[in-house]
């Protein structure tokens, strides 16, 4: 396989036709490759042929293929996550999420979708597509649990940043090149419930995965011996990352609690106004108007308060989750030529089996091509979707923090304005 | 005793002092702390000021070195400042325990005075950042604030103006203190002072004091309570600022890693610093306006001190007249023989025979007397109660009008420093939206 050039996606229509014969063993093999896709983002390229399982390119001109996709127009599939609804059954109770789907995508068999799916289906789709693009960085999902205990599962606040979190990890899906065309995707998002469970059951059995597991291990093991610099630089920055992010994550979280905090004492100030206003006469009028203003800027702090943890909080945590993915996917990596270079050897050293052990060899190396080339080119997109993302998460905070405060103007600014015109009109004091 | 009418009421400018970090912010203000009517002579003659603060060390009464601090309070005539030459203003140095004799002094010779508060002894309602030591230098500089406000309300005061003893307090150095003493107030106040802390009921309260006494009362709760939660507000706000700082920590560390993010969040942090810093002055400023509502505080409590002495006036007044009434009706017993009321001597001359004509004669004669010197006794009480009545009610409304125009005042100007602390912080987030645009 290594070497030959074969452009399996120029060829339209019939899919099964462009398949290379000397590709035909792979197949069968129940390696992780198992449903590596090959998608190119230009358009002109895809028509029906991407959604086939098991086709398969040289990793060479699979890069040239993998362009990077950053223009919304061209943006045809819109997934949303709502509605949120509790079901009681006799061993459990839990949330489903309705997702609906618009899409003008033709190996789709309509333009809308609706259906209902649990935390559970989102774990099975995230799993589906780590095992497919083990070097793929897939957005990571919310967690299972709140760490404070089971209780706060139900509570409409949990509910409702899940669920934000759940919209954004499938629109994150939605917009990568590769996982957006993955057959797990699309039946998650269009399969009835009998349908999805069914489907689920058709996966690599647990032995496989068990074999997938041991393999991943004695890889680990093993160690890899030459790791490229530029995958060691990789791993520098999500370790750096990861420290960063933890601390903003963590930074912000106290800021939100002193807010809290802060909010607490200034909820007294204005009944203390009001309550002094109470034994005043000249002075009743203004007391009551600062009590006021003050009520007021309690509910514009509580406000921010809110916002700061809805909005920002929700996506640095996402981000500190994503380091950990990112983590993971630089291991899988090694251990993939952790693997390359144990055939490697064995070929060297055994005498025995030497025809096994060279095609071993050769699948081996073009998994770590492809693993590495897959890897390099979604860091540079994870890059940039990163710097998006928390870009507009801080820009967001700065505009709500501005709002906050112009409000908090405003609402004084009219006492002042009050004042002014209660004084001049009694001739009072000047002003000027 | 005063101006016919109030005269209009102008804002007083402060005049430039050495030490005084509230300067800038006091002339920056249109609204100045203390309300000064111009129209008092003292003032007419002399601009008053306590231009600094300094430490200094000796021995105190048993001996035993002390550190204190001094104040100097400077005196100027207004023509010369006027007509621009400013000479070298007079000055003396004066503790504090040295207002505090003048106080005392006052409080003893115009019992029916709302008499201005000294700032406070010892820091209170202080939030953490803030010191409670005596000796820290922001808090001896907001006393010499609070001197100056003192000395210019007793100034600006139309009774309390003309006092010489303050006059003297401002101008004479040495022998002041002999001369407080000498007026012999310090038997007085002891004597007022033992008065005032035994209980007594008064039997036909007058409603406008017993009112007084109450809005006291509550103006001192309702303060002291706002205080508080000022205080403990204003820890809570510092808190979030200076968590602030840690996002600049952060950012600037972030940065070293990235390639295009660098610039903006680097940028974006040092914004974050600003924010974090900005509290210190935004602090500072609203412990002015904590300093405003102490005073007013205090004056709660002079307030309710000109009715519980209004109290003790009309107490001793009754007191005087029930027992001028209790002579009186002795004398009608004696003389018409009827015991109306029951007395222990009554009982005694029953048990024991009734006491001869001289006896009674005599017993008739002293009761004439007393009863003569109880009259007196309770004309010149009567008088006393009336005049200190009329006194103190005008300087009550004198006192009710400038409390109404000062905190309003002081609720304006704390408007205004939300409004300047809501305009930096909406400046310091616009820059960072700005910076992290360009990340």
């Amino acid at each position: 396989m290594s070497g030959s050039v074969v452009d399996n996606t120029v060829s339209s229509g019939n899919s099964s036709a462009a398949i290379p014969t000397d590709v035909s063993g792979q197949i069968l093999d129940l390696d992780e490759d198992d449903d590596l896709e090959v998608f190119s983002k230009d358009t002109t390229l895809t028509d029906g042929s991407s959604f086939n399982a098991s086709m398969q390119t040289s990793p060479a001109s699979m890069i040239n293929q993998y362009k990077f996709e950053e223009d919304a127009d061209t943006k045809d599939i819109f997934v949303t996550v709502d509605n949120p609804e509790s079901h009681v059954t006799a061993i459990e109770t839990y949330i489903t999420y309705r997702v609906m789907t618009k899409t003008t995508r033709s190996e789709f068999d309509s333009s809308e979708f609706e259906v209902r799916r649990r935390y559970q289906d989102f774990l099975w789709l995230k799993g589906r597509l780590e095992e497919a693009h083990p070097t793929l960085i897939v957005h990571p999902l919310p967690e299972k649990f709140v760490v404070k205990g089971m209780v706060e599962r139900f509570n409409e606040d949990f509910i409702e940043t899940r669920r934000r979190a759940l919209h954004r990890f499938l629109n994150k899906i939605a917009e990568h090149p590769i996982f957006s065309s993955s057959e797990d995707f699309k039946i998650f998002l269009t399969a009835a419930s009998g349908e999805l469970t069914s489907h689920k059951k058709q996966g690599p059995g647990f032995l496989s995965r068990m074999g997938d597991t041991v393999k991943a291990v004695a890889a680990a093991v093993r160690g890899v011996r030459n790791r490229p610099q530029e995958f060691t630089e990789m791993q520098e920055y999500v370790e750096a990352f990861s420290q960063k992010i933890i601390s903003l994550d963590k930074v912000t979280q106290r800021i939100v609690r002193e807010q809290k905090e802060y909010l607490e004492e200034l909820k007294e100030c204005g009944p203390t106004y009001a309550l002094w206003s109470q034994s005043e006469e000249e002075l009743a009028e203004p007391l009551k108007n600062v009590a006021g203003c003050v009520d007021r800027c309690c509910k514009e702090t509580e406000e921010q308060v809110k916002n700061l943890s809805d909005h920002l909080i929700p996506v640095l945590h996402e981000y500190v989750l994503c380091a950990d993915t990112l983590k993971a996917v630089l291991r899988r990596r090694d251990n993939i030529q952790a693997d390359f270079e144990a055939k490697t050897e064995a070929l060297a050293t055994k005498k025995a089996n030497r025809d096994t052990m060279r095609d071993d060899l050769d699948k081996a190396e073009d998994r770590l091509e492809w693993a590495n080339n897959a890897l390099k080119s979604d860091w540079t997109r994870w890059q940039k979707v990163m710097r998006t993302d928390l870009r507009s998460a801080f820009v967001d905070t700065a505009e709500r923090n501005v709002s906050y405060y112009e409000k908090c103007l405003a609402v004084w600014e009219s006492f002042l304005h009050s004042q002014r015109t209660d004084a001049e009109g009694n001739g009072k004091v000047d002003f000027s | 005793k005063q101006d016919a009418s109030p005269p209009p009421r102008v804002p007083c400018k402060p005049m430039p002092t050495k030490n005084n970090l509230l300067d800038s912010r006091q002339t920056k203000e249109k609204r100045s702390f203390c309300m000064v009517e111009k129209g008092t002579s003292l003032l007419k003659k002399m601009e008053i000021s306590v231009a600094e603060a300094e430490k200094r060390t000796g021995k105190n009464a048993v001996n035993m070195q002390e550190t204190y601090t001094v104040y100097l309070i400077e005196t100027r005539p207004v023509d010369a400042a006027s007509e621009g030459t400013n000479p070298v203003p007079d000055s003396l140095w004066r503790r504090y325990s040295e207002f505090e004799l003048l106080r005392n002094y006052l409080l003893v010779t115009y019992p029916f005075l709302v008499v201005p508060p000294l700032p406070e002894k010892r820091a209170e309602f202080v939030w953490h950042k803030l010191s409670a030591d005596n000796m820290d230098p922001d808090f001896v500089e907001r006393r010499r604030v609070g001197l100056e406000n003192f000395l210019l309300r007793v100034a600006s005061h139309p009774d309390l103006s003309s006092d010489k003893i303050f006059y003297s307090f401002l101008t004479e150095e040495n022998g002041w203190k002999e001369t407080v003493f000498e007026t012999g107030f310090q038997a007085k106040a002891d004597s007022r002072l033992k008065a005032l802390n035994a209980t007594f009921r008064v039997k036909n309260p007058d409603k406008r004091f017993a009112e007084m006494k109450h809005y006291g009362d509550e103006l001192q709760s309702v303060i002291s309570q706002l205080l508080r939660v000022r205080a403990r507000a204003a820890d809570r706000l510092y808190g979030v600022y200076k968590v602030h700082g840690n996002y600049g920590r952060v950012f600037s560390e972030w940065s070293a890693i990235e390639k295009e993010m660098g610039d903006g969040l680097q940028s974006a942090g040092h914004h974050m610093d600003a924010y974090a810093a900005s509290v210190d002055d935004i602090l500072e400023e609203e412990e002015h306006y904590a300093d405003q509502l102490k005073e007013y505080l205090f004056y709660a409590d002079a307030l309710r001190a000109v009715c519980r002495k209004h109290e003790l006036t009309q107490y001793e007044l009754e007191m005087a007249a029930q027992d001028l009434t209790s002579k009186k009706q002795q004398r009608e017993e004696l003389a018409t023989g009827t015991i109306r009321t029951f007395s222990l001597k009554g009982v005694t001359s029953k048990l024991f025979g009734q006491e001869t004509p001289e006896q009674r004669e005599a017993k008739l004669k002293m009761l004439e007397t007393q009863i003569e010197e109880g009259e007196e006794l309770v004309k010149e009480r009567n008088a006393e109660c009336e005049e200190f009545v009329k006194s103190a009610w005008v300087d009550i409304e004198r006192f009710k009008e400038q409390k109404d125009h000062d905190l309003r005042e002081a609720l304006i100007s704390y408007a205004i420093m939300q409004i300047s602390m809501c305009k930096k912080g909406i400046q310091v987030w616009n820059n960072a939206k700005e910076c992290f645009s360009k990340m």
